[in-house]
């Protein structure tokens, strides 16, 4: 039997709006997909779709070769881990995590074990006797994994897992999930999230969505290094975008040409270029843009400068400087033509 | 505290003593007292005595306190099941789009009616639908549970609605996604995680049916007397003092209850 997700053409609306407008989109057996948008694209309405927890207007969800559109959530065979963890409260965590064994009436003498086993994987074994309430936001959440994976579904669909913990524990969950992800290497992930770095750690392939649609999907490399709607470029890794023009051997932006891979826009034709901020240089280099610095933020090892250049503001992060820039200056930034990616104008509606 | 100076402080317990003793304490002391004595016809009242109280532990008194927490106890746990029963129902009806909705305003409607209609009008109409065959029920202890029933259920139904639209739905969706069927979740998260307010709720129909008298007095067999039917017959008569301990033992009867239900602590109400 094949596990993996199957969207086909799926549409939720609730009175008479649009969450989630026709869908297609198919998670391999195996394979972790993220879900990536801001809040209200449509993301989690879809996860909740596969759940069974909203009925499609239209449309199926598949999960291997089954039809799952109609049934009921309690008959799908999926392990679900929600932000807010829901482990109840009234139980253990042991009890918690055989709650889905003993609902589906898994044998007697098999739940201990099985328990053991998703608690160890989790590494909450020295935690069954203890209730929810008992635990951090992080072991709740490894015992809310636990509890998921304890039925052994081939599909687990994660909402936002992770974004209810602190930096630095999210940041050992994740290589955590990994880790996890390697051990069962036939659970299909459905990975909902409004972060794009847990997106680009974690999935095989990324689905970018807004405003309800599916805009970009790929792999995170893919996505980041060739993104192909100007959403995607700035929704993943906050991408500088410059409206420019096309010329025989690259492109001008306010007077200035630039140097870049033409692709297949035509000379003449408006476009936009595209510019990871780290991928930005302060001082003399080839394709320079002066400006002047609106801005600057000292994040530690780096330094974001804004500067106005041509009627927009260019971000640009640079390694940390000795000396902080002053406000108002004149400064000159430089990109490698390589670094940049050019959109051809029209295709920023995503599809 | 919101009151930070010493005088605000000292002014606000002296309010409090002005309203909460005359108003609550007082009457309540005043019975107490009385329930011991043989005579009252001064400030203060003479003659100290517990004949009274051996009295009302026995015979008649004892047959009406019995009576009493029969009726509470039934009439609270029919009124409890019946009150979740419709508070789920129209938890569940009202989140099936306008129609559910409108189905479940005319529930809670349906059910908050012998509250707002007064209970001596209940009791009258609780006589009238069931002195006639095909259901015959005037003249049995059966036609007082039915009423009280009937009265303690719009609370039960109005404290379990107010929890249920508390539960956050995550819990049941969690239990859901692992393969637990409605009856399960019901069983093993929902009803586990409403304990504390199905507490509260049974001690709050127990205390109501146990003072319950205005449609009492329009249905009692004469083998199925309450206690506040027989403290308000005696006083009646004149027998001040006895009515007094009747009603002490009323009291006590009721707060010991509702002190044994808080005693029931739930592993929910740890959250």
């Amino acid at each position: 039997m094949t596990s993996g997700i199957r969207f086909d053409a799926v549409s939720v609306a609730y009175g008479g709006t649009t969450v989630l407008d026709r869908l297609d989109l198919t998670v391999e057996p195996g394979e972790v997909m993220a879900l990536l948008g801001p809040s209200g694209s449509g993301k989690t309405t879809a996860l909740r779709a596969v759940a069974g927890f909203v009925r499609p207007v239209s449309g199926r969800v598949l999960i291997g070769d089954r039809d799952v559109t109609a049934l009921p959530p309690y008959r799908r065979g999926i392990g679900m881990v929600v932000q807010q963890y829901a482990l109840f409260p009234h139980l253990r965590v042991e009890a918690n995590v055989a709650f889905g064994l003993k609902a589906r009436k898994a044998p007697k003498d098999e739940i201990p074990g099985r328990v053991a086993e998703a608690l160890e994987m989790t590494g909450m074994a020295a935690y069954a006797h203890r209730y929810p309430r008992e635990l951090s936001g992080g072991q709740q959440q490894r015992v809310a994994i636990a509890r998921a994976l304890a039925i052994r579904p081939k599909v687990l669909l994660l909402d936002e897992p992770l974004s209810a913990l602190d930096a630095q524990l999210r940041s050992g969950m994740l290589a955590e999930l990994a880790r996890l992800h390697r051990e069962l290497p036939d659970v299909s992930i459905l990975y909902v999230t409004h972060d794009q770095v847990e997106a680009l750690t974690l999935a095989d392939r990324i689905a970018v969505m807004d405003k309800a649609r599916l805009q970009d999907c790929g792999t995170p490399r893919d996505l980041y290094r060739r993104p192909r709607t100007e959403f995607t470029a700035s929704f993943v890794g906050n991408a500088n975008l410059l409206p420019v023009t096309v010329t025989a051997d690259g492109v001008t932006f306010d007077g200035t040409d630039l140097k870049v891979a033409p692709g297949d826009a035509a000379p003449g034709a408006g476009a936009t270029l595209c510019v990871r901020p780290h991928l930005v240089g302060l001082g003399e280099g080839p394709n320079a843009l002066r400006g002047r610095i609106t801005e600057v933020q000292w994040r530690g090892s780096t330094h974001r400068l804004y500067v106005e250049t041509g009627g927009h503001r260019v971000k640009a992060d640079v390694r940390e400087l000795r000396e902080t820039p002053l406000l108002g200056s004149e400064v000159t930034l430089h990109f490698a033509p390589e670094d940049a990616v050019l959109l051809a104008a029209g295709v920023n509606d995503g599809h | 505290m919101l009151v930070h100076s010493r005088t605000g402080r000292w002014t606000a317990w002296a309010g409090f003593a002005v309203l909460f003793v005359p108003l609550f304490a007082l009457p309540l002391l005043v019975i107490v007292a009385a329930s011991f004595s043989t005579n009252w016809s001064g400030a203060f009242p003479s003659g100290p005595t517990t004949a009274h109280y051996a009295a009302a532990v026995r015979g008649e008194s004892l047959q009406a306190l019995t009576t009493s927490l029969v009726t509470a106890v039934t009439a609270s746990l029919i009124a409890l099941t019946a009150g979740t029963w419709a508070a789920l129902a129209g938890a569940a009806l009202g989140a099936g789009g306008p129609w559910g909705r409108r189905a479940k305003r005319f529930l809670d409607a349906l059910f908050m009616l012998p509250v707002a209609v007064p209970s001596v009008v209940v009791g009258l109409a609780v006589l009238v639908a069931y002195s006639q065959p095909p259901v015959l029920l005037n003249g049995t202890r059966w036609i007082v549970i039915l009423a009280h029933t009937v009265l303690v259920t719009a609370f039960a139904h109005q404290s379990v609605s107010a929890a249920v639209v508390r539960l956050d739905p995550m819990y049941e969706q969690a239990a859901a996604s692992l393969g637990a069927r409605p009856s399960y979740v019901l069983l093993r998260v929902k009803l586990p995680l409403l304990l504390p307010s199905l507490n509260a709720a049974a001690g709050l129909c127990f205390a109501l049916s146990m003072g319950e008298l205005s449609a009492t007095m329009m249905l009692y067999p004469p083998d199925w007397t309450p206690l506040p039917v027989l403290i308000f017959t005696r006083t009646d008569r004149g027998a001040l003092f006895t009515g007094s301990a009747l009603a002490v033992v009323l009291m006590a009867a009721t707060l010991l209850a509702l002190l044994a239900v808080s005693r029931i602590r739930t592993k929910a109400s740890y959250r």
